[in-house]
Parts: C-alpha cells; sequence; structure tokens
C-alpha cells in the first residue's frame, strides 16, 4: 500500500522556513535556467518574425549578410525581370533594392554607441516588407533628406525620435515617422529613400535584393536559376531562413553559457533540498518507525521520502517559472554578433521551455532527495521507534 | 577563545549536514569566481591595450573606411609619432560559423607599433617578402593546426573570391592579456587584388592606429586629427586604443549586466543554503540555549556562539570554493578558448567572493540569533526542537 502524498504535503508545510528556503533556492536556480532559454528563444523568435515565407532575399554570393553584399545594375535588372515575381497593384514586379550600412548612434540610457542598421528602401520596400506599418508621423518624401525609424530604435536612441535629426554623410537626416513591424528586427533599424542614401554615401550599387513571390513554391526554381546564371553571382535564400542563420552566434552562445552556470548553480539548489530532507527525515524517525510497524514497506517510505522531495522541487520549478515569465514583459537590446548591429528583443516563453524547466526541477529533487529517502528506508524498525 | 571551540564543536554535531553545507557554498562561490572570470575576458583586449596609441575610423561607423592617403596628414599632426592602418578582412576558414579575428595591416609598420605581439625576425622577413603572406596567433595555428609555411585557402565574405595564403609564423603574446587568436595578411596583397578586380574599393583601410609622444597629449591630438578631416566625406573619430575596445565591449553591455545579475543570484542562494542550515541547528538547540543562559551565559555570549559556527562553515565553503575556481577555469577556459581567447581569473574577483562568503556568515545568523536571545528560559527548556 501507498503512503498518501497528503502526508508529505502536511509535512512539507509543518515547517515553513525551511520548506520556503529550500523552495526558493530551487526557485532561484530554474530562474535563471528558464530566464536563459527565453532569452535565447527571444533573439531566435525577433528574427524569425524578420523574414516572410513567400519572400526570398538576394545576396552577392557568399557574402553572409546584407552589409558584405553588393549587387551591381545590370544585375539587378535580370533578378527584377523572373517570373516568379509577384506584381503590385501597379502592374510592377515587388523587387526591393535596398541599401544595407551601419550608423552608430548613442543611447539615450547610457550615451554608449551602438550600430544601427540603416536601410535605404525603395518605392516597393513597403510592399514586400507587409508588417510594417507607420503609427506616427507620415513616409518620408522621396528625394529628401528624411528618415522613418524603427519602434525600438526610436525608444532607445538620441535623435531618433519624432522630429529628431540624425547626422551622416555630411547631412543632417530629420526623422519624420516611426513605424512598428511586429516586434521583428525592422524595428531596430532606420530607412529612408536608397536613392537619396546611395548618393550621399557615394555608392553606386544597392546591397541586397527582396523579392515577393507570387507562388512561393516556385522558390526552388527561382533559386537554381539564378543562382546557376553566369552574368550573375548571387546567392538566393528564403528570407525567413536569411534571418533565422542571424541568431546563430548569439543563440548558441547564450545557451552553453547559461545552461553551463545553472547546471553548477544547481549543485547549490540540490545540496540544499538534501539538507531539507535530511534533517525531515532525522526529525521524524519515530513517525517512520510507526508507518513500519503499520505495515508498510521499505520501498513505500523510499518512495514516499522521494515524492516528498519532488514535491519540494516542484514548487521550486512553479515559482522559478512564475517569476521567469514576469521577464516576457521586459525588451532588451544588444549587437547581435552575426549582423554586427543593434537588436531589440523581449524574452519569450514557449511550453517547452516551462517543460524543461520543470523537468531540470524535477531533476534536481530527485537527485538531492534519493540519498535521504534511502537512509529512511533502511531505519531499523526498533531504533527509528527509540528515536527521540 | 572558550566560545569558538564550542562554536566549532556544534558544527561537529552534524557531520553530514555541515559537510553538505560546506560543499554547497564551495560550489556556489566557484561559481560566482567562474562567471566574474567570464566578464573579466571581455574587458581583457580593453585592459591589454596600451595608453599611448590612438585609433582613428570613420565617424559614421566602423563599417565605412578611411582613404589611404590620411596616413601623410596624421603624420603630420605634432605629437604622432608612427602611424599604422589596418583594414577588417572577415573571411573564414572552411566553415564560416567558425570566427576567428582576421584583417589586413601594413606590413611594413604594423608590429613597431605594437610590441607586445612578438614576431621573430625569421617571420617578420618571410611576412615582408611574400605578397600574400600572414602571421597567426598560436592559439588560432593550434585551432587549425597550421605551421609556418603551410598554404592556407581563406574564403572572403566581405571581399569575395578565395584567398591562398602562406603562414609566414606565429606570433606570440608578451602578456597573458594578448590576443593570440588573430590572423594578420598584407594590406598591399588585398589592395592589388581588389584593384585588378573591383578598382572603386581600391585604396582604402579600416583604421588607422597612431603612436603618440605622451599619454597626457592624447585629447590634443585625437581633436587635431578629427579637425583635419571635418566636413570631409570621410570623417574620422579617434580614441585612445582602451576607449576603442570599450565600445565594442559596450555593444555587449546586456549579456555582461545579465551575467552580473546572475552572479548576485548566486550570492543569494549561498545565503538561502545556510540559513536554513542554521535556521535548523537553532531549532534543535532552543533547549541548550535556555540550560546555558539558566548557568550564566550572557545574551552576546550566545550571539558569538551562533555566529562563530555560521563564520565557521561560511568561510571554509569560501575557501574550498575558491580553490577550486582554479582548477575550474581553465577548464571552461580550455572548453570556451575560441570564444575568450584570455581567461584569466583574477586575484579581485576572489576576494569579492571572499567577501560575500563573509557576509553571508554573518547575514545566516541573524534569524537564529534572534530566535536563541529572545526565547525566555522556561519556553526554551520546554521546548522540544
Amino acid at each position: 500500500m501507498k503512503i498518501p502524498i497528503y502526508y508529505n504535503y502536511r509535512n512539507l508545510l509543518a515547517r515553513k522556513l525551511t520548506t520556503g528556503l529550500t523552495v526558493l533556492g530551487i526557485g532561484l536556480v530554474v530562474f535563471v535556467f528558464s530566464g536563459v532559454l527565453m532569452l535565447a528563444y527571444g533573439i531566435k523568435k525577433t528574427l524569425v518574425a524578420t523574414g516572410s515565407e513567400d519572400n526570398a532575399t538576394v545576396i552577392r554570393k557568399a557574402s553572409l549578410t546584407e552589409m558584405m553584399s553588393y549587387i551591381t545594375r545590370d544585375q539587378v535588372s535580370i533578378i527584377e525581370s523572373q517570373p516568379e515575381i509577384a506584381r503590385g497593384p501597379d502592374g510592377k514586379p515587388l523587387v526591393a533594392g535596398e541599401l544595407y550600412v551601419l550608423i552608430s548612434l548613442n543611447k539615450i540610457k547610457n550615451g554608449d554607441a551602438a550600430n544601427v542598421v540603416l536601410r535605404g528602401v525603395g518605392p516597393a520596400s513597403m510592399l514586400v516588407h507587409s508588417g510594417v506599418k507607420l503609427i506616427e508621423g507620415r513616409m518620408f518624401t522621396e528625394g529628401l533628406p528624411e528618415l522613418i525609424v524603427g519602434k525600438s530604435t526610436a525608444q532607445g536612441f538620441q535623435g531618433a525620435q519624432l522630429g529628431g535629426s540624425i547626422r551622416f554623410a555630411k547631412q543632417n537626416w530629420r526623422v519624420v515617422g516611426i513605424f512598428e513591424a511586429g516586434k521583428s528586427a525592422f524595428e531596430s533599424e532606420v530607412w529612408g529613400d536608397v536613392n537619396q542614401m546611395l548618393a550621399a554615401f557615394n555608392r553606386p550599387v544597392v546591397s541586397s535584393m527582396t523579392l515577393k513571390l507570387a507562388d512561393p513554391s516556385k522558390f526552388t526554381a527561382l533559386k537554381e536559376r539564378l543562382e546557376k546564371d553566369p552574368r550573375l553571382s548571387v546567392d538566393v535564400k528564403r528570407e525567413k531562413e536569411y534571418y533565422a542563420d542571424q541568431s546563430y552566434a548569439m543563440t548558441s552562445f547564450i545557451k552553453i553559457l547559461g545552461v553551463v552556470i545553472s547546471v553548477i548553480f544547481s549543485f547549490g539548489a540540490v545540496i540544499g533540498a538534501m539538507i531539507t530532507m535530511y534533517a525531515n527525515i532525522a526529525n521524524r524517525a519515530k513517525e517512520i518507525g510507526t508507518l513500519r510497524v503499520l505495515g508498510f514497506k521499505r520501498r513505500n517510505i523510499l518512495s514516499s521520502f522521494l515524492v516528498e522531495s519532488i514535491l519540494l522541487s516542484l514548487a521550486g520549478g512553479v515559482v522559478g517559472v512564475v517569476f521567469a515569465s514576469f521577464l516576457s514583459m521586459k525588451t532588451i537590446s544588444t549587437t547581435n554578433w552575426d549582423t554586427f548591429s543593434e537588436l531589440a528583443f523581449g524574452f519569450a516563453v514557449t511550453p517547452e521551455i516551462v517543460a524543461y524547466s520543470l523537468i531540470f526541477a524535477v531533476v534536481m529533487g530527485v537527485v538531492g532527495g534519493f540519498l535521504p529517502a534511502v537512509r529512511a528506508a533502511r531505519m531499523n524498525i526498533l531504533t527509528a521507534l527509540r528515536a527521540e | 577563545m572558550k566560545i569558538l571551540k564550542l562554536a566549532i564543536k556544534n558544527a561537529g554535531r552534524h557531520k553530514l549536514r555541515t559537510g553538505l553545507t560546506i560543499v554547497g557554498l564551495a560550489v556556489a562561490v566557484m561559481a560566482f569566481g567562474l562567471i566574474r572570470t567570464v566578464i573579466d575576458a571581455w574587458y581583457a583586449g580593453a585592459e591589454a591595450s596600451a595608453p599611448d596609441r590612438l585609433v582613428s575610423r570613420n565617424a559614421v561607423n566602423i563599417i565605412f573606411p578611411l582613404p589611404l592617403s590620411y596616413k601623410e596628414q596624421i603624420l603630420k599632426v605634432p605629437g604622432v609619432e608612427k602611424v599604422s592602418y589596418a583594414h577588417w578582412f572577415g573571411a573564414y576558414y572552411t566553415d564560416p560559423k567558425q570566427f576567428f579575428a582576421n584583417f589586413a595591416v601594413d606590413h611594413h609598420t604594423y608590429f613597431d607599433l605594437f610590441p607586445e605581439v612578438i614576431v621573430d625576425s625569421q617571420t617578420l622577413a618571410n611576412f615582408r617578402s611574400q605578397r600574400n603572406a600572414a602571421v597567426v596567433g598560436q592559439i588560432l595555428a593550434d585551432r587549425f593546426g597550421w605551421k609556418p609555411g603551410d598554404q592556407v585557402r581563406l574564403i572572403g565574405t566581405i571581399y569575395p573570391g578565395d584567398w591562398d595564403l602562406v603562414i609566414a609564423g606565429i606570433y606570440h603574446g608578451r602578456d597573458k592579456t594578448t590576443d593570440e587568436s588573430a590572423l594578420m595578411l598584407r594590406w598591399d596583397y588585398l589592395d592589388e587584388t581588389l584593384r585588378a578586380t573591383v578598382p572603386v574599393r581600391a585604396g582604402y583601410v579600416g583604421w588607422y592606429i597612431s603612436k603618440i609622444s605622451s599619454p597626457a597629449e592624447a585629447v590634443r591630438i585625437s581633436a587635431a586629427i578629427d579637425s583635419m578631416f571635418k566636413n570631409s566625406l570621410a570623417e574620422t573619430l579617434t580614441q585612445t586604443e582602451k576607449q576603442f575596445q570599450l565600445s565594442f565591449i559596450a555593444m555587449s553591455g546586456t549579456i555582461i549586466t545579465a551575467l552580473r545579475i546572475i552572479s548576485y543570484l548566486i550570492i543569494g542562494i549561498l545565503l538561502l543554503v545556510l540559513t536554513n542550515t542554521m535556521g535548523m541547528s537553532a531549532r534543535e538547540r532552543i533547549s541548550e540555549y535556555a540550560v546555558m543562559k539558566t548557568l550564566g551565559f550572557k545574551p552576546f555570549h550566545l550571539v558569538q556562539l551562533i555566529a562563530d559556527e555560521s563564520l565557521f562553515i561560511s568561510l571554509s565553503g569560501g575557501i574550498l570554493g575558491i580553490l577550486l575556481t582554479f582548477p575550474m577555469a581553465s577548464g571552461f577556459g580550455e572548453a570556451m578558448k575560441y570564444y575568450f581567447p584570455v581567461f584569466e581569473t583574477k586575484p579581485q574577483d576572489l576576494l569579492v567572493a571572499g567577501i560575500f562568503a563573509l557576509c553571508v556568515g554573518i547575514l545566516a545568523s541573524m534569524f537564529p540569533i534572534l530566535k536563541a536571545t529572545r526565547v525566555s528560559i522556561v519556553d526554551g527548556l520546554r521546548s522540544i526542537g
């Protein structure tokens, strides 16, 4: 017969301080563990949201990002004439040839300089990147030194607010609009007229081209034709994959470091749980003896104390996950190592992260509770009953 | 003294519990030391910088280059002794995800400005005599198994194509903080190739490094250099080498802040574990405390007794943790050496860890002290633990 879980539950409540401290210890570890996973996932989610399923990105062969890429004018016209490209309301192909450079802006918070993406966009860009919407001000006027700024950049950088001005390439550029883009990486960028910018930076060519496909299933055909074309020397990627790839360095670094720290960290909490369980058993020797006299087997005692330890750690796991999920209200921003530019993102929770965190907590409970439970199960009935 | 002896005896009453607590504290202190070492590793580049070197880059952003012609103009600024230049090359070897620093440098002057980068005369002679030569750091050479004389093909990202280089030799760092994981190739090799393929991109460098006569002149000289190029298409921003390095570190400021927060949470867990242990002991010994009070021990004796025990445990854990930090950090540093070329635990990190252990010892004894001193003799004697 099994010892009811209610017995363990009452026992944990009986010693509130010890239980509370142990739960808090495990909670802290789970908080860090799930916080780190949420951070890594937040970066990935933001970048994945940036690309659309039905867009293709064209960059120069072997360039890893748009920053290193350039596409010459004769190549532009070849790419524009591909039949898979969707057409806009005016009948023109939905192709955005864009200039991509970095400028240094200072953060409002501490004045530190950071690299911000400056994207020169054309008339088709707003249709190709369909998630982008102006929320304040107006669109820039073609031919004028005007900019529209992503929401995150406007919140974080000096001079990037509506009516502000940003200086580069011997000119002051006025901020006339703020846009949002479904929490994607575009919200960390600054956009202006591509022709104005090419002239200002004295550049003859655009960096990349983004094409909207009429039928996304034709992507492979388009990719093969463009990549094999001897007049071009380009890589064609699905926009979604192109952006998702940019999360690689950051997320793998954060995951490796975070998991190593959490595992080392968890030793502290496991030992805390062990101390608590050993003390529980020492204090309850008489009870254990009584249970044995009543006919409960050694294995019942073992599983009962293991269950108690798991309950303890699960409570810690829940505390940790609940506090970690409050982090998702916070937006943070850092330089993405793959693009060398500032990226704003949030902590993001997924069911998997919650599950991993609770499993991690339960593992801590099992590891911490096993030896004490064995000791309880091996107690001699007579000595246990005689204990004070 | 007697009280201290009694406190240590008390700590030995539950050997398993005390032992576990000490191990728990040691692991936490070690984790703290490790995270602090990771943070230090970030700042290694800034620490390694010399106060008498200035770096000039394009004011808009470092990704924009500067014309080669600036070199002669910068040399004319009073106080500037030598000028060299470098250009970020950004190529990779076989796998783009295996990042390493590689840049094109002026083969005549670059190593003169960096005395902490030790290049033997044979290597330098090879580098200067062969156009496609490259000098690599020891860590990088070990990583890819490169030896002097090897042919190495890098794949360009910023400058497309395959770049066949010959390893002229291996450089070593003079100091522990010198990065030994970079590759330097010749700028003139890059430039001549560009002149033949993409002539508009030729004739540019990434940044200038100036050696100045005295660090005290840094502000004046920086301003003088920048004012020369004001209102040109490529305005400059001149900083000391340290500021230049710190500006890169600041870009990862959020990650560093997160690591700092985690290191404080670790101190939190230290406190929880020790408070739990001390709380248990105090609860079990309430009747003893009452007996001691009856015998005439004053409250401050009890305070001393409990605090001594708590400090004994926390300092044992702290010292063990500090000792464990060294093997742990060297193992971790070995595993992460491509991320952190310089990975050294600093004495001040361990000192901080020790101070935290001490504070935790004091804080953890507060609650049991309150309980022991407040309880009345009658209640204490009645208590059954």
